[in-house]
């Protein structure tokens, strides 16, 4: 059938079992709009505030549900909007579809009204990007990009669209959904490394998002279970093991257990799986590991050596390689060296209670409480995203979404409502704190308009906790910039955009609240003042091992 | 550190140029050379690129390299088993020179004097990168207007053949 090109982006969408899509509307994508609105009993679009939080919003979805994320804007600076959000997603291989419009293919290269060109601005943050010059190529472009976004590592893929192209007409011929290519290709010596982990006296497994990504939480457990390993994650594989599940040994690196980060470095294998060797963690590359054989696991072939040197390597999908490796794993108990990290299990860092005041570790942990297993987890990025990913009991993988690549304050709204959008009868509870908030608060409308009940839980400061934690410790308390003095009234705030918020500075205003905003219907944001001085412990410092742990 | 060479077949597509030289940039590689030419097939250019670094961080630009979508075949080019080449043109003044002595040099490298005009004499030479330094350093007495050379390129000897998939 002959149809236009925003009708035949629609179509391929729809091929690809896209239903929901966020973005912005604007003049070099009137045409996309106008085909949205024809289908929109197919598809449902999402207008968000800014951009940014759309691309955001289309992360979130994309990590809560494990399919490919679309977020659609106009050019100029609506594509460039996108651009915090698709190195965000880049950074945490986040499968996305970016749609950008652009000026017709006559006015590109005039510094046309907003035209920009993003497909340079983007190049080192997609796994790949196209410019659409002919109607005709469209279809198999858009195919190609959800192709090339899922397959092996996921990541971001921008599709540039002139507007003449959205508006010529050609044939459509459907096509079923794009086949994500098998990922079953391995290479390394799987034996090998069987009998080096089966020789092993102090085996450690160090785990990462591409175990997430994979969905290998059985084939970890398998394997962690039968031959006695103990486990810690990073950031980006919070949920991936229960929480108090045998062997996981919680979150390690910078701010990780001790217990954790002590077992990597006493280790005398360790099996680094779907993971980066990040400077989070491999603190310090040098000594990182340092007793154990290094294997390491992964999927891109460009991480294996990249950090840190391995002994031995398997490239291949995580969830594949474990299946194939379990083959030859012997069943084994590690007594002593279980006994050992129960001793150091001792000297872990534990957050002091309070009747009165409200605390980071008991705000995340009632909050979890009451909103329960199954609800979804966002954060920004600061202080509170580490209390996040240390206090909550994590026990879904695709529950925890936070930016850990990139670090992008201003992420958590946006990537919230997405997953929200995505699982409207699932409470989603946003982390966030006043620094990252006030980048991104304006979302709140988006929330309003779509009733989405996202639910807010500022942890306020007054500072920007994380910046000024290091200028406490490393800075000899000079806070340049990072006490703000803002008196922002959230209450007022969120209720102006048509919302509702709560005030709280004890623990029992802030369980009342949490308690009323979980009934909500529409989006909630409860400010929990806390005091400026509280810090994320236990810190090892930049460069630094296990013994330049900081506790308090 | 050590110089190395390596060579991509990729899709002949626009654009793919500046995703290679991005990358470099973006991992802080060193390009000391590129050449980017089409070959016997029209769908796929042919990049190469000479480099400077030690083993690991060389590895580490193939296997980036190699994500590259574009990127159909990636591989290092061993001096050993191959030809490396470069062209050299260089424009010197043959005004109160030994003119003679300077063609004889020129003879001595297989280099040529491709054109003399108005007092002065370009010559052209393809051949290694060291041997071209080596013409350089030879004709060094004279004066020099201008000198411009190509980055290296490169082909295995003997029957090698590339499957593209």
């Amino acid at each position: 059938m002959i149809l236009n090109g925003s009708e035949i982006l629609v179509n391929v969408l729809l091929e690809q079992g896209v239903d929901t899509v966020f973005g912005y509307p604007g003049g070099a994508v009137l045409n996309i709009y106008d085909a949205l609105y024809k289908y929109s009993d197919k598809i449902h679009h999402t207008m968000t505030a800014h951009e940014q939080g759309a691309a955001h919003a289309a992360d979130g979805y994309a990590r809560s549900t494990g399919k490919t994320g679309v977020v659609i804007a106009t050019s100029g600076p609506g594509a460039t909007n996108l651009v915090t959000g698709i190195a965000t997603a880049y950074m945490d291989s986040v499968p996305l579809v970016a749609i950008t419009g652009n000026v017709s293919t006559p006015l590109i290269g005039c510094d046309s009204f907003q035209e920009v060109y993003i497909a340079g601005i983007t190049m080192p943050i997609t796994k790949h990007n196209f410019v659409v010059r002919k109607v005709e190529d469209l279809a198999d472009t858009v195919r190609e990009a959800f192709r090339i976004a899922a397959s092996g590592r996921p990541g971001p893929v921008l599709i540039d669209i002139p507007k003449d192209v959205t508006a010529n007409k050609t044939t459509y011929v459907p096509m079923p959904a794009v086949e994500i290519p098998a990922k079953d290709k391995i290479v390394g010596d799987i034996e090998e490394i069987a009998d080096l982990i089966n020789r092993s006296e102090r085996p450690f497994i160090y785990f990462g998002g591409g175990v997430r990504i994979s969905e290998a939480s059985d084939e970890l457990r398998a394997l962690i279970n039968t031959a006695d390993i103990p486990a810690a994650y990073t950031l980006m594989a919070a949920g991936v093991l229960g929480y108090g599940e045998k062997n996981n040994l919680g979150l390690m690196g910078m701010h990780g257990c001790y217990s954790a980060n002590c077992a990597a470095n006493r280790a005398d294998v360790m099996i680094a799986i779907g993971t980066r060797f990040s400077d989070r963690v491999a603190l310090n590359t040098e000594k990182f590991g340092h007793n154990a054989k290094i294997v390491h696991i992964d999927i891109d072939p460009g991480e294996i050596g990249k950090n840190v040197t391995a002994d031995y390597s398997i490239v291949g999908d995580v969830k594949r390689v474990l299946t194939e490796l379990m083959k030859h794993i012997k069943p084994a108990k590690h007594d002593a060296w279980s006994a050992q990290i129960s001793e150091w299990k001792k000297d872990d860092y534990v957050p002091t209670d309070s009747d009165t005041e409200l605390k980071p570790h008991y705000v995340i942990g009632k909050a979890c409480e009451i909103a329960g297993e199954d609800a979804i987890y966002v954060t920004d990025v600061g202080q509170h995203q580490m209390w996040a990913a240390q206090f909550i009991h994590h026990v879904h993988p695709k529950n925890f979404l936070t930016s850990g690549g990139l670090g992008t304050m201003g992420y958590g709204y946006g990537a919230a409502l997405g997953a929200q959008t995505a699982h409207p009868d699932k409470p989603v509870i946003h982390f966030t704190s006043d620094g990252s908030f006030h980048m991104n608060m304006n979302e709140v409308c988006t929330a309003v308009s779509y009733k989405l009940p996202v639910i807010t839980v500022i942890l306020n400061n007054a500072v920007l906790g994380m910046v000024r934690q290091w200028q406490g410790v490393f800075y000899g308390r000079r806070f340049a910039s990072s006490e703000p003095e803002r008196v922002t009234d959230y209450v007022k705030v969120v209720e102006g955009f048509g919302g509702k918020g709560f005030h709280c500075e004890t623990p029992a205003e802030f369980e009342a609240a949490m308690r009323e905003a979980v009934k909500s219907c529409g989006p909630v944001w409860i400010e929990c003042v806390i005091d400026r001085e509280e810090k994320v412990l236990p810190m090892i410092p930049a460069g630094g091992t296990v013994h330049d742990t900081i506790f308090k | 550190m050590k110089k190395q060479c390596m060579v991509l077949l990729v899709e002949n597509n626009a654009g793919v140029l500046a995703r290679v030289s991005s990358l470099f940039m973006q991992r802080g590689f060193n390009i000391d050379s590129l050449t980017v030419s089409s070959t016997e097939n029209p769908r796929i250019s042919r990049i190469t690129i000479m480099t400077t670094g030690d083993q690991k961080n060389f590895s580490q630009i193939m296997k980036q390299t190699a994500k590259l979508v574009e990127t159909k075949m990636i591989f290092s080019v061993e001096p050993t088993f191959s030809i490396i080449q470069e062209l050299l043109l260089v424009k010197v003044s043959t005004q109160n020179a030994d003119t003679d002595k300077l063609i004889e040099i020129i003879k001595k490298f297989g280099a040529s004097a491709v054109d003399i005009t108005s007092g002065c004499l370009i010559a052209e030479l393809a051949a290694s990168s060291q041997i071209i330094d080596d013409f350089l350093d030879a004709i060094s007495e004279f004066k020099m207007i201008e000198m411009c050379r190509s980055g290296a390129i490169a082909m295995e000897r003997g029957d090698v053949t590339y499957d593209l998939n």
